[in-house]
């Protein structure tokens, strides 16, 4: 019976089953780590208990997210980071690379290697790095004391140390998008600028007319990592702050975190709390899409 | 371009390309300087460099987590290579109805945070007894939806006149796929490598988590772990850091070419 099929398949038939084959273990290792967890999760956010003596509680635990003033007070954390570093980073990362898109400019490779840098560095790197440029005795005050102006304790009040992680950030990851840019424009014929500029268009205005619309799904692919990239923040959360002063700088992250692996440990509420994670990166990246689908 | 626009192009740049560069420089000042002078403000290339490579080592298991780190990372990228080009080939030269659901269907996954899988992962783990093995690290980021587009984008570009032509030769599938195929998409091949490499060897949370012996320290848990003590030894911090990036750096260097020609491919 078995040999008979295989006699009777085509050399198409062959071929798809052959696809299939190579690409079962990717998929099955998704379907593993990330389809079932993502499952699980939601199965333990409406549970309580610990270890393996867990009981279906319903959905107490999404109840406490909204009373949690900590819960609360991570959101905002990590949501003021999202309205002033993604936009800040991405229209800096489109500005440069639109400036090394430039055929009249000299020294691109040098200026692309140097912006791009940073990210070579691993997030806990950075962070230790900033954190001692902005330590009490370190080399901002230093500079802050040799030109005359008083210290700045950057971590021991809220604001100044929302400043460092965000500043941080950006540092971080200008030239990752920037990247993503310059390949768009690759894509982009150079000869509708020199179009434009003979039409007796400004760069700014090519920039703008040309370079903003076009590279649109770009753009819009970029917003949506470094959206779910932020929503998630956790090293910097953890190494560059701390979360302090207080918790006045810890990420959502780094609060499901201490829920689940510091002191008593609790699963169910912690799942819930990343359940709502996974309902705002869903939100937002909707939008994005939908913003970006958008023609004019 | 008028001249004041290029001067003003060029200042932009230059400040840009400045404020990049120096908290790296400021990372190599301090690793060859000692704390006290360091921390006064000293910016020049110091002699230190020695003593605190001395101060690291007697304190932290430097070579094992270096081990450590470069094993994990290894492994994974090798067999991340492997699993997912052979996926993104598949969905694009075999591909029919059933094959681009499934896609569609994988590329779901790329927007599950990951704070939303680890702890359910943590739990299955524990069951399967794989806590502090390493294998436990590397399985869940083996296989990636962004990897697999990125070479489904490649073939893409592969001309099915290679693949008609070298079925005529006699070659078998999976011979088409090695000897056609790998060697035409190195670009592609050098952008997986450099982000899977980075990644796997920047990873922090999940090996705190899934890591808690001391035998499996890794390089980013073990700078996390230099800012422990009460004082903190900046010129050591430094050299940590410092040690930390070399790997990545060097890989940066020598991919970073076919990085962005490999991103150029996956945008279009």
């Amino acid at each position: 019976m078995e040999e008979k099929r295989k006699k009777k398949m085509t050399l198409g038939q062959k071929h798809l089953i052959t696809g299939w084959l190579y690409l079962l273990p990717a998929a099955i290792l998704i379907f593993v780590f990330s389809f079932y967890p993502i499952v699980r999760a939601f199965i333990m956010s409406l549970e309580k208990g610990v270890g393996q003596r867990m009981t279906f509680t319903g959905f107490t635990n999404y109840a406490r997210i909204f009373k949690d003033k900590i819960f609360v007070t991570t959101l905002g954390n990590t949501f003021l980071y999202l309205i002033i570093q993604v936009p800040v980073m991405l229209i800096l990362a489109l500005v440069f690379a639109s400036l090394l898109n430039n055929r009249n400019l000299r020294f691109k490779g040098l200026f692309r290697t140097c912006i791009f840098l940073p990210c070579a560095t691993s997030l806990v790197s950075y962070s230790m790095i900033f954190r001692s440029m902005f330590a009490n005795d370190g080399f901002i005050n230093a500079v802050l004391t040799n030109i005359g102006l008083p210290k700045i304790l950057w971590f021991t009040n809220a604001w100044s140390a929302r400043f460092v992680i965000i500043m941080a950030l950006i540092w971080r990851w200008t030239g990752y998008n920037m990247v993503f840019y310059l390949a768009g424009l690759q894509n982009i014929e150079y000869s509708i600028y020199e179009a434009a500029k003979i039409d007796g268009a400004s760069p700014t205005q090519s920039f703008f007319r040309i370079t903003v619309p076009l590279l649109r799904p770009t753009i819009v692919m970029t917003a949506i990592m470094s959206i779910n990239g932020t929503l998630q923040l956790f090293d910097e959360s953890v190494n560059l702050t701390n979360g302090g002063p207080g918790r006045s700088t810890m990420t959502m992250a780094h609060y499901i975190y201490n829920t689940c692996f510091v002191s008593s440990p609790n699963f169910g509420y912690a799942c819930a709390m990343s359940m709502s994670i996974l309902v705002m990166v869903a939100v937002l990246s909707f939008i994005q899409m939908k913003v970006g689908d958008k023609r004019d | 371009m008028t001249k004041v626009q290029k001067f003003f192009a060029y200042l932009i740049l230059i400040i840009a390309s400045l404020l990049s560069v120096f908290p790296l420089y400021y990372m190599i000042a301090g690793a060859t300087n000692k704390s006290v002078d360091f921390m006064r403000g000293r910016m020049t290339l110091g002699t230190y460099l020695i003593e605190n490579y001395k101060s690291l080592i007697s304190q932290q298991n430097l070579g094992r987590a270096m081990f450590n780190s470069f094993r994990n990372a290894l492994i994974l990228t090798a067999i991340s290579m492997l699993v997912c080009s052979l996926a993104g080939y598949a969905f694009e030269v075999y591909h029919d109805k059933g094959k681009d659901i499934l896609m569609t269907v994988l590329l779901i996954a790329m927007m599950l945070p990951f704070v939303a899988i680890m702890i359910p992962l943590f739990k299955m783990f524990s069951t399967w007894h794989m806590v502090n093995n390493y294998w436990a690290f590397i399985l869940p980021s083996i296989s990636t939806p962004f990897l697999i587009m990125m070479f489904r984008q490649a073939a893409r570009s592969f001309p099915t006149d290679i693949i008609e032509a070298s079925r005529i030769d006699g070659l078998s599938e999976l011979g088409i796929f090695f000897r056609m195929f790998v060697p035409t998409m190195k670009s592609t091949y050098g952008a997986a490598i450099t982000v899977t490499f980075m990644n796997a060897w920047n990873n922090y949370m999940w090996p705190k988590i899934i890591f808690q012996g001391d035998n499996q320290t890794t390089m980013p848990m073990l700078v996390a772990n230099l800012l422990g003590a009460y004082t903190v030894d900046y010129g050591m911090l430094m050299l940590g850091v410092l040690i930390c990036t070399l790997p990545t750096a060097i890989i940066f260097f020598f991919l970073q070419k076919s990085f962005t020609n490999g991103i150029v491919g996956a945008v279009k």
